[in-house]
């Protein structure tokens, strides 16, 4: 499989009146070519920042990239100016948000937005790209398409308008597709409808996607791979299946054991996390999960444990082997 | 859970007007919330309110509670008519059923310390004389749902979300209620965090011999939480049944779409999934669709579906649909 | 997958945040702290009560009414840092004492316009309708009436009708209450607007929608829960009142309708001055700079306050 995107070591952090937040310390990842990689953890885990990042959009200051890279087919994405950033942005990795109101232009009609993207980088005349844009929307499934390239967002209903977005994403065949919890907001059965749309999309285009989400559900039926974060690092890295059936960190497990689930009644308790998320103010000696972790050991508060393999295409970032309670 | 029936909702309407005019106003229409909902409630037992948004269901439980004056119908707590009530039989009422909010940002006064929240309930319903006792009384309450007691004057910006809903909870419990509406009382926080609570709103539940409406999107969590289930859709309830009835054997084309379109945190089963995909958006509640509701998006609707609203029908023993074709 | 979920008994989290706990009210102070502006406008202020305070008990008041025309429309000298008036009265005295008094007025003008504007806005805001309508029908009538035809007829009619008093040994104007009343009830209606719209939004927050569950009377949510969380743009829109009054009633008195004698204020020391203004200009420079270092200050800190209580940066 063909790497197309390559991160290393990824560091990010922000200045605040508080003190110096550690949102993202040292996570490294491959995205081969077609590839589904969910990223999933919970809020202030690090995930949006992350993929956020790597396409140039924290604004430094108060952000700062303090070290990494990310390699997009062998160059440094960290290292290009906003210029060459541009060029690549919409056109060769492509971003869907959570909340399609603040990413669409609501003084804008959509067909204006999507044939913009065209011209801008597909060499389009104005008469071609809303031609493709109506194509666009009828393959995202937006009804009397011809109709809806002159409306404005907020005549849209949130699918919709959700729709609208990835056709604007996809619009310039992407290589990358970044979604950043684009479902959330969304009823579930607008959902069900939106993973099934970016399936069809996948399977049409070919091109890999970054699913960033807390919902542990719409990754066991999307990705391929999964990383799961916590406090800015990478805790367990493995296949879908292996992350599921066989998780490996202890925040891994309890996650899991949080959730119930529609097709099976769970009589026992579901496992809650004591304690809280940790404040990223400064980063302690030891790993980030020990205060609320049940498998910890001493050399847990003092060494933050590094993302090793537990088994083939099997990271994870613990010094417990937590099938035994002793030591990997 | 008992066979007493602690609540009783008939033919409960909720109409919003949507007025236009200058100098005066003149209604033109009205969005249809609620429109005729009835159901039971059985002392001790949780009941579910799912659906999507803009089905009504947040607006069935406030409107049960008066927050809404309703527009038409009854709502019983024992034998009192809540709609009939005022003053010191309202306050009664009302020191009996309670509410957890789902914004635990916006659920809390944030210029009151949490002493003076929870103890709201106490000033008001005159449970305790003095304010020490008041604060011995609040700090129980904290310790109850697993809060530390020395936290009376702080603040509410000084907590997490899950703290924060932990807080709502025990000013909930400060009247020492029978029934607690909980309208998505977990939406707002994360997973792990959601867990806290539920474990916490079940212990309480034993503890303390509560019932519970638990009105909710997140149908993974209703089945684990809930005795018996309602779906809403578009101010009318499709289906009501017990859990496992529901969950096992949906009778209601949407309740089935729905349960379908659940993400399940199992590869395996993901990929074995049949999902119903409904095509479409949920029509507008201010001009509801003709006959029965659903028959816009549903995907074995008749010509029967769109002239006539079906019958509200018990098909087998407590699993109740409203369908034309549900057997 | 096998786990074993237990939950821990009594998930009691020890340690909040690393930060101490601050009341809403610190935390505004402390944004306040860093405006210099604000602050600097907060230390003239306090001077400015030093002065007018502790200058009387370095002048009695029967001083600085003391008519001397021996001495009158002399300059500023040792014996008279501030020249004398066209009675041969000392100025500088004369400005602590209507000093006093232009404060007074200002502060208390501001308390006549929160009290009625609050409960106008209040009530209007929180139940909505009929009354709503009647009481902005009501304000707006008021708002549309100018504001300086009503002072002056005001004025005029009621000037005389009420007498001197008398407190703490000393005696006053009955002009003073007039203008009070008057400059109160002129400027109510932009707090009562303020009010409102902060009733009509609050008034739909969950916390209330809370305490209504919770069977609070309208009457407490409305003082105890609303009130509360409105405070900062009615604590903005009354500090740059008071500079407000404190201007009126300087060109009122100016224009020879304000306060009459035996009282002072700065306002009246401008009318005075208004013969001499180019051949004694000490008559009208001391009082026009207090004014304008009151109102100078008090608008700073109308700005720190402002900011500091800014709902959209407060913590969250």
């Amino acid at each position: 499989m063909h790497t197309i995107l390559e991160v290393n070591n990824l560091q990010t952090r922000f200045k605040t009146y508080d003190g110096l937040v550690y949102a993202v310390n040292g996570i490294s990842y491959n995205l081969n070519e077609g590839e589904t990689l969910g990223v999933v953890g919970e809020s202030g885990c690090g995930k949006s920042v992350s993929v956020l990042s790597i396409m140039g959009l924290i604004p430094q200051p108060p952000g700062i990239i303090a070290g990494g890279q990310a390699l997009y087919h062998g160059s440094d994405l960290l290292k290009k100016s906003q210029e060459e950033l541009r060029h690549i942005r919409g056109k060769e990795i492509a971003m869907v948000f959570q909340d399609p109101m603040t990413s669409l232009n609501p003084v804008l009609t959509v067909g204006f937005q999507i044939s913009e993207a065209l011209q801008l980088h597909m060499a389009m005349n104005a008469e071609q790209a809303q031609q493709r844009a109506i194509e666009l929307l009828q393959l995202v499934g937006i009804p009397q398409a011809d109709r809806a390239l002159h409306n404005y967002p907020h005549q849209f209903s949130g699918g919709m308008r959700q729709r609208a977005m990835i056709a604007m994403a996809i619009s310039c065949m992407p290589q990358i597709l970044i979604a950043d919890e684009p479902t959330t907001a969304l009823d579930v059965t607008i959902q069900a409808q939106m993973v099934e749309l970016v399936k069809r999309l996948r399977d049409e285009i070919g091109m890999a996607i970054i699913w960033i989400t807390h919902d542990l559900g719409i990754i066991a039926g999307l990705a391929q791979r999964v990383i799961v974060m916590y406090a800015g690092f990478i805790v367990e890295h493995a296949s879908v299946d292996d992350v599921y059936d066989n998780p490996r960190h202890p925040y891994t497990i309890s996650l899991l054991g949080a959730l119930p689930r529609v097709d099976m009644s769970r009589e026992e308790r579901l496992t809650s996390i004591p304690g809280m998320p940790p404040n990223l103010i400064g980063l302690p000696p030891g790993c980030p999960f020990a205060p609320r972790c049940r498998f910890v050991v001493d050399k847990c508060l003092q060494e933050n444990p590094p993302l090793t393999s537990a088994s083939p295409n099997h990271e994870i970032a613990c010094w417990v082997d937590v099938r035994t309670g002793g030591p990997r | 859970m008992s066979d007493e029936i602690l609540v009783h909702v008939q033919n409960l309407k909720k109409h919003f007007p949507i007025r236009r005019g200058i100098l005066i106003q003149r209604q033109i229409g009205a969005v249809q919330a609620v429109d005729d909902v009835s159901f039971d409630i059985r002392r001790g037992e949780t009941m579910g309110l799912v659906g999507e948004s803009g089905c009504g269901k947040s607006t069935t439980g406030r409107t049960m509670l008066m927050l809404y004056p309703p527009t038409a119908g009854s709502v019983r707590f024992g034998d009192q008519d809540i709609f009939q009530a005022k003053g010191r039989v309202l306050l009664a009422i009302r020191r009996k059923a309670q509410m957890i909010f789902q914004d635990p940002y916006a659920s809390l006064n944030p210029r009151w310390t949490v002493n003076a929240i929870v103890g709201e309930p106490l000033r008001v319903h005159g449970l305790v004389k003095g304010s020490r006792a008041q604060t011995e009384r609040v700090q129980e309450l904290l310790k109850l749902v697993g809060l530390n007691p020395m936290f009376v004057n702080r603040y509410p910006h000084e907590f997490s979300g899950g703290q924060r809903q932990r807080i709502g909870v025990a000013r909930a419990l400060a009247s020492d209620p029978e029934f607690i509406i909980c309208d998505e009382p977990i939406s707002a926080l994360d997973v792990s965090i959601q867990a806290q609570v539920v474990n916490l709103l079940e212990d309480l539940q034993d503890k303390l011999t509560l019932t519970y409406l638990f009105i909710a999107h997140d149908l993974s969590m209703v089945r684990h939480i809930c005795d018996r289930v309602a779906v809403m859709y578009l101010g009318k309830i499709v289906e009501l049944a017990s859990k496992d009835e529901l969950y096992n054997h949906p009778l209601h084309p949407y309740a089935q779409a729905l349960l379908s379109a659940v993400p399940i945190p199992d590869p395996k089963a993901e990929r074995q999934r049949q999902r119903i995909i409904l095509t479409g958006d949920v029509p507008s509640p201010v001009n509801p669709p003709s006959g029965c509701r659903f028959h816009t998006r549903c995907p074995i609707a008749q010509s029967i579906c769109s002239e006539q609203e079906p019958q509200w029908r018990e098909l087998m023993g407590g699993h109740w649909v409203a369908c034309h074709l549900a057997q | 997958m096998a786990t074993t979920s237990e939950a821990l008994p009594g998930i009691t989290e020890d340690t909040l945040a690393t930060r101490e706990p601050l009341t809403p009210t610190q935390l505004a102070w402390r944004r306040f702290r860093r405006h210099r502006m604000a602050m600097f406008g907060l230390g003239l202020i306090i001077l400015l009560i030093v002065y007018v305070v502790g200058g009387a008990f370095v002048f009695p008041e029967k001083f600085a009414n003391f008519v001397n025309t021996s001495i009158k429309l002399q300059g500023p000298s040792s014996a008279h840092p501030f020249g004398t008036d066209a009675v041969g009265r000392d100025i500088l005295a004369r400005t602590v004492y209507g000093g006093q008094i232009s404060l007074l007025i200002g502060l208390a003008a501001v308390s006549v316009a929160l009290i009625v504007g609050v409960a106008i806005g209040a009530l209007s805001g929180y139940y909505g309708g009929w009354i709503d309508g009647i009481l902005m029908r009501f304000t707006e009538a008021m708002l549309n009436i100018p504001q300086l035809f009503l002072l002056i007829v005001a004025a005029k009619y009621l000037g005389d009708k009420i007498h001197n008093f008398e407190l703490f040994g000393r005696e006053f104007s009955g002009s003073v209450i007039v203008i009070i009343v008057i400059i109160g009830l002129d400027s109510w209606m932009y707090l009562a607007r303020i009010v409102r719209s902060q009733f009509l939004s609050l008034k739909e927050q969950e916390f209330v929608t809370a305490a209504r569950c919770t069977g609070t009377s309208n009457v407490a949510i409305m003082f105890y829960h609303i009130l509360p969380n409105s405070v900062a743009p009615i604590i903005v829109n009354a500090t740059l009142g008071v500079a407000n009054a404190i201007l009126t009633e300087a060109y009122i008195s100016f224009l020879g309708l304000g306060v009459r004698q035996p009282t002072a204020t700065w306002g009246n020391m401008l009318e005075d001055a208004n013969r001499y203004l180019e051949t004694a200009p000490w008559l009208w420079f001391f009082p026009g700079m207090m004014i304008l270092i009151t109102v100078l200050a008090i608008n700073f800190v109308g700005d720190g306050l402002r900011d500091a209580l800014d709902p959209r940066t407060m913590v969250e």
